[in-house]
């Protein structure tokens, strides 16, 4: 058996496990919104004691009094003490948003958790009755509710609970099929624990959070349309509620603004607060995605141009003759704690037309990095700074990609835009990037169809990428790639994705095209397999810098890099290209011997 | 494609009786005995009795049932329990009101929401996608009828840019009409059109982080190109609140037209309401479900048109 390569991750920092509640309280807007929360909820509780008069005593003298003297906030138009009603009013309006969220949550989360984790007939039904559920105007439902129940406002909250339910089902059932798709759920059953144990533990700790998010949504959500309701004049009339007294305000808005002006308050500043609750929450268990500024944008690039690595790699070919050359490449990203990680650290690498170069290293090495680089491809937050990158003789930009560099992914499947025809996206670029008018754009799209070996092109131009095979689809992405007639084509790990059977005839394909077409190949690997089998010279990578370049068979036989001895003799046995690899070593062995 | 159309329109159909028969037991079950508040407290048994025997209320509830349901299927929804006037009469004089609001609201929503989404998801980060966010925090929980009292305020009584109640129909005044529905469908859009923006932005940048959107780029397609590819696979998910909205701001509707004292269905549903007029309040129910039912089936083509795969299942 071969020794176990050293290809273990790179030991993680224990990360420490800081609560939601505690990383919640750093957040200036989240702690100001529970703080005027936590107001609403003490005046709440505390309103028969805070409040200065009985809410319902009607004092006639005091009929649309304005502010002032005893009665800070004056009276309304039945004579009552606004600020008391007020006061009140939160203690309804947070009783009605308990029982609303309640009865949500009740049916929400074991609905939602049924769904996701057993699927199947309950699944179907359950998810049915909540787009049903959304789909039913919930406000005129409500009426018909309140036609006979108006003044049972318990009913009516319940009721609302129902309607909101689909929110908390929703997000319950996709944390739950995802938890059911992890394999320590499955490791977990093949132990013997039971369902029911791990909808407890696992499940549990899953929904959490979302909940805890969506109640404060639903909560927010709920006082509005309680207060809607009362505006309608559903509920008691002895009970004081915001929702009635900005009714009240409403009839004498013109004479006596302000007495809709202070349960309109009231009512905008507690739904605000628990809308923000729930967007800093939110955030904090990242439902929307942040994207990096453009500032730190600048602040990498900066970082990179005064890091010090001597650039590492050797050019082979003369400047003047190369399908591409890199100088000095580095490329780096911003982490969230503002230093920059540097993925790349000074890469130089050429490559010849007519020649394969690879690109080996294990993951993290920088490979993918680097050709992302030369494509101006890398991922959101990165940035790549270089003494030089040409291709074809020119500084790299826009204006060289599909023209003359040409791309072949790794995933077939997840690089086909699944909304259109084949047809369309090989047949988008000829006309748009190459120029072709569109007949000649659909002729030359057959044409390489064909040529890759594609038996029934109309069909396949015809067809949408769910409706052909991975290891087809790889072929169209290689057609839409040298359809151009580029001078480069790079290629990431474009076999890893396939089936054994496909990766040698991708390989042998790829090969064909690049003499057929006079291309420099560069293509990214983690396997000497492809090396072997494909490749003229070798670029080794690891942690981001170069660490021997040279013509295959010497790599094979003379690795000068114990690093690359070890990658050699980890490559996976059940490649293609495993014999030649072994005759090779078996050749520099005994080179060595003698 | 078509028993793609044919199965969501038999699914609509299906929610239409289910929706409609359940609130006809909810409604009789919350009701109860509706001729007191008909008749108020003052009516003798002899009068209730008879009005009962009017509303044929004195039959079993599933007679009384079969006889609506079969009436409702010939698109009769029977006569109300007040004034005895055909429920059809009623609501279709009120639909358009209601429609016009909801729809302009919808378009409203469906344009601005589209192209604040777009610019955010272009630039993540920037100026107006933070103030997108503050926006969509704020407006999305805070009711309609809240703003639309906000905006009466302010742009009704203090400014005097727009009436601040009444409605004129288009037919005596095309301009007259703009000027009564804009304050309502503005306040019944605002939260609309951020929950569109903030869908279609995370959606764009979520589309515009596969992988194939990279390979496009890679193809040398320019910005434009690549974000139509962008846009087109992420506008499902925005078209699914779009239409999940219609049936919210139908309900807002109810609460924003007493604002504005329209003559819409809200008056007739809060009246129909506090009296316990069931046909009513049912044929106001298949009404709204009936365009809800609509919406989501031009929603179904619509998606079924941009995601291949729909149409597929």
């Amino acid at each position: 058996m071969t020794a176990v390569p050293t290809l273990a991750p790179a030991p993680l920092a224990s990360v420490k496990r800081i609560s939601l509640w505690r990383r919640y309280l750093r957040r200036p807007l989240g702690v100001v919104s529970l703080a005027v929360f936590a107001v609403v909820v003490a005046v709440a509780v505390l309103a028969p004691w805070l409040a200065p008069f009985d809410p319902n005593l009607v004092d006639f003298r005091l009929t649309r009094a304005a502010p002032g003297g005893e009665h800070l906030l004056g009276g309304d138009s039945a004579g009552r003490d606004i600020l008391s009603r007020l006061l009140h009013g939160a203690r309804t309006t947070l009783y009605g948003a308990v029982i609303t969220c309640a009865a949500g949550l009740l049916l929400g989360v074991p609905a939602g958790v049924a769904a996701g984790y057993f699927g199947g007939v309950a699944d179907r039904v359950c998810s049915w009755i909540s787009d049903a559920l959304q789909s039913v105007p919930g406000m005129i439902v409500l009426l018909v509710v309140a036609a006979g129940t108006g003044q049972d406002f318990t009913v009516l909250m319940v009721a609302l609970g129902v309607f909101l339910a689909p929110g908390y089902y929703r997000i319950t059932r996709a944390r739950a099929l995802a938890v059911r798709r992890e394999p320590y759920i499955d490791a977990a059953r093949v132990a013997g624990v039971t369902n029911a144990r791990i909808l407890r533990t696992h499940m549990m700790r899953a929904v959490y959070a979302p909940i805890v998010v969506q109640t404060a949504l639903t909560a927010g959500i709920a006082v509005g349309m309680q207060a809607g309701l009362q505006f309608l004049g559903i509920g008691s009339a002895s009970t004081p509620s915001w929702g009635q007294m900005m009714n009240d305000g409403f009839q004498t808005m013109l004479t006596q603004p302000l007495i809709l002006l202070w349960p309109s308050i009231a009512l905008g500043v507690t739904i605000a607060a628990l809308a923000f609750i729930g967007s800093t929450l939110a955030d904090l268990v990242s439902v929307r995605s942040e994207q990096p500024s453009r500032r730190s944008r600048g602040v990498v690039r900066r970082a990179l141009a005064a890091s010090e690595h001597e650039p590492s790699g050797v050019h082979e070919h003369d400047a003047s003759a190369c399908a591409l050359r890199i100088e000095n490449l580095r490329v780096g990203y911003a982490t969230p704690s503002g230093a920059v990680k540097e993925v790349v650290r000074g890469v130089s690498l050429d490559a010849a037309p007519g020649e394969v170069l690879g690109i080996v290293g294990e993951s993290g090495s920088g490979k993918t990095q680097t050709v992302f680089a030369v494509l101006d491809l890398l991922p959101a937050g990165g940035t790549a700074i270089a003494d030089s990158i040409r291709v074809a003789g020119r500084e790299v930009g826009r204006g060289l990609l599909g023209r003359s560099i040409g791309y072949v992914p790794q995933e077939p499947m997840s690089n086909l835009d699944p909304c259109y025809t084949i047809e369309h996206q090989l047949v988008e670029p000829l006309r748009h990037v190459n120029g072709l008018s569109k007949a000649d754009a659909r002729a030359r799209a057959r044409e390489v169809l064909v040529r890759v070996g594609i038996t029934d092109p109309d069909r396949v131009l015809r067809s949408y990428p769910h409706q052909i095979s991975g290891g087809m689809a790889q072929r169209v992405l290689i057609a839409g790639a040298v359809a151009g007639r580029p001078a480069l084509l790079v290629a990431d790990e474009p076999t890893t994705a396939l089936d054994v059977t496909v990766q040698a005839e991708v390989l042998e394909l790829l090969r064909e095209l690049q003499r057929e077409y006079g291309m420099a190949l560069v293509i990214v690997t983690h396997n000497f397999g492809v090396v072997a089998d494909i490749c003229d010279r070798v670029v080794v990578m690891k942690d981001g810098r170069v660490v021997e370049t040279g013509a295959v068979d010497q790599i094979f036989r003379r690795p000068a890099d114990p690093y690359t001895a070890e990658l050699i003799s980890a490559s996976l046995d059940d490649t293609e290209g495993r014999h030649e690899l072994d005759a090779l070593a078996r050749v520099g062995g005994e080179d060595e011997a003698r | 494609m078509l028993s793609f159309i044919a199965k969501r329109l038999m699914s609509g159909l299906l929610l239409l009786v289910v929706v409609t028969s359940g609130t006809f037991f909810l409604a009789h079950l919350a009701v109860g005995d509706p001729t007191p508040g008909l008749l108020g407290n003052s009516a003798t048994p002899a009068q209730q009795a008879a009005l009962r025997a009017r509303i044929g209320y004195d039959q079993p509830l599933l007679v009384q049932f079969w006889n609506w349901l079969s009436h409702a299927a010939t698109g009769d929804f029977g006569t109300s329990w007040r004034n005895f006037q055909p429920v059809n009469d009623q609501i279709a004089l009120r639909v358009p009101v209601t429609l016009s609001v909801v729809v302009v609201a919808t378009v409203l929503a469906a344009v601005v929401g589209v192209a604040v989404g777009i610019v955010c998801g272009l630039r993540p980060g920037g100026l107006l996608d933070r103030g997108l966010k503050l926006a969509s925090v704020v407006l999305f929980a805070l009711p309609g009828f809240w703003v639309s009292l906000v905006l009466v305020t302010w742009f009704a009584i203090d400014l005097r840019w727009f009436p601040a109640i009444g409605y004129v129909s288009p037919e005596e005044s095309v301009g007259g009409w703009l000027r009564s529905i804009t304050l309502p469908s503005v306040s019944l859009a605002l939260g609309a059109i951020v929950m569109v923006a903030e869908q279609l932005r995370n959606g764009f940048l979520q589309v515009a982080g596969q992988d194939f959107v990279r390979t496009l780029r890679a193809r040398g397609l320019s910005d434009r190109r690549v974000t139509a590819h962008v846009l087109r696979n992420a506008s499902p998910a925005a078209l699914t609140v779009l239409a999940l909205l219609f049936v919210g701001l139908l309900g807002g509707a109810i609460v924003v037209e007493i604002v504005f004292t329209l003559p819409g269905i809200g008056s007739l549903t809060q009246s129909a309401s506090q009296i316990g007029d069931i046909p009513v309040l049912l044929g106001l129910t298949a009404v709204t479900v009936v365009f809800v039912v609509i919406v989501n089936f031009l929603l179904d083509l619509v998606l079924g048109w941009v995601n291949p795969k729909v149409r597929d299942r």
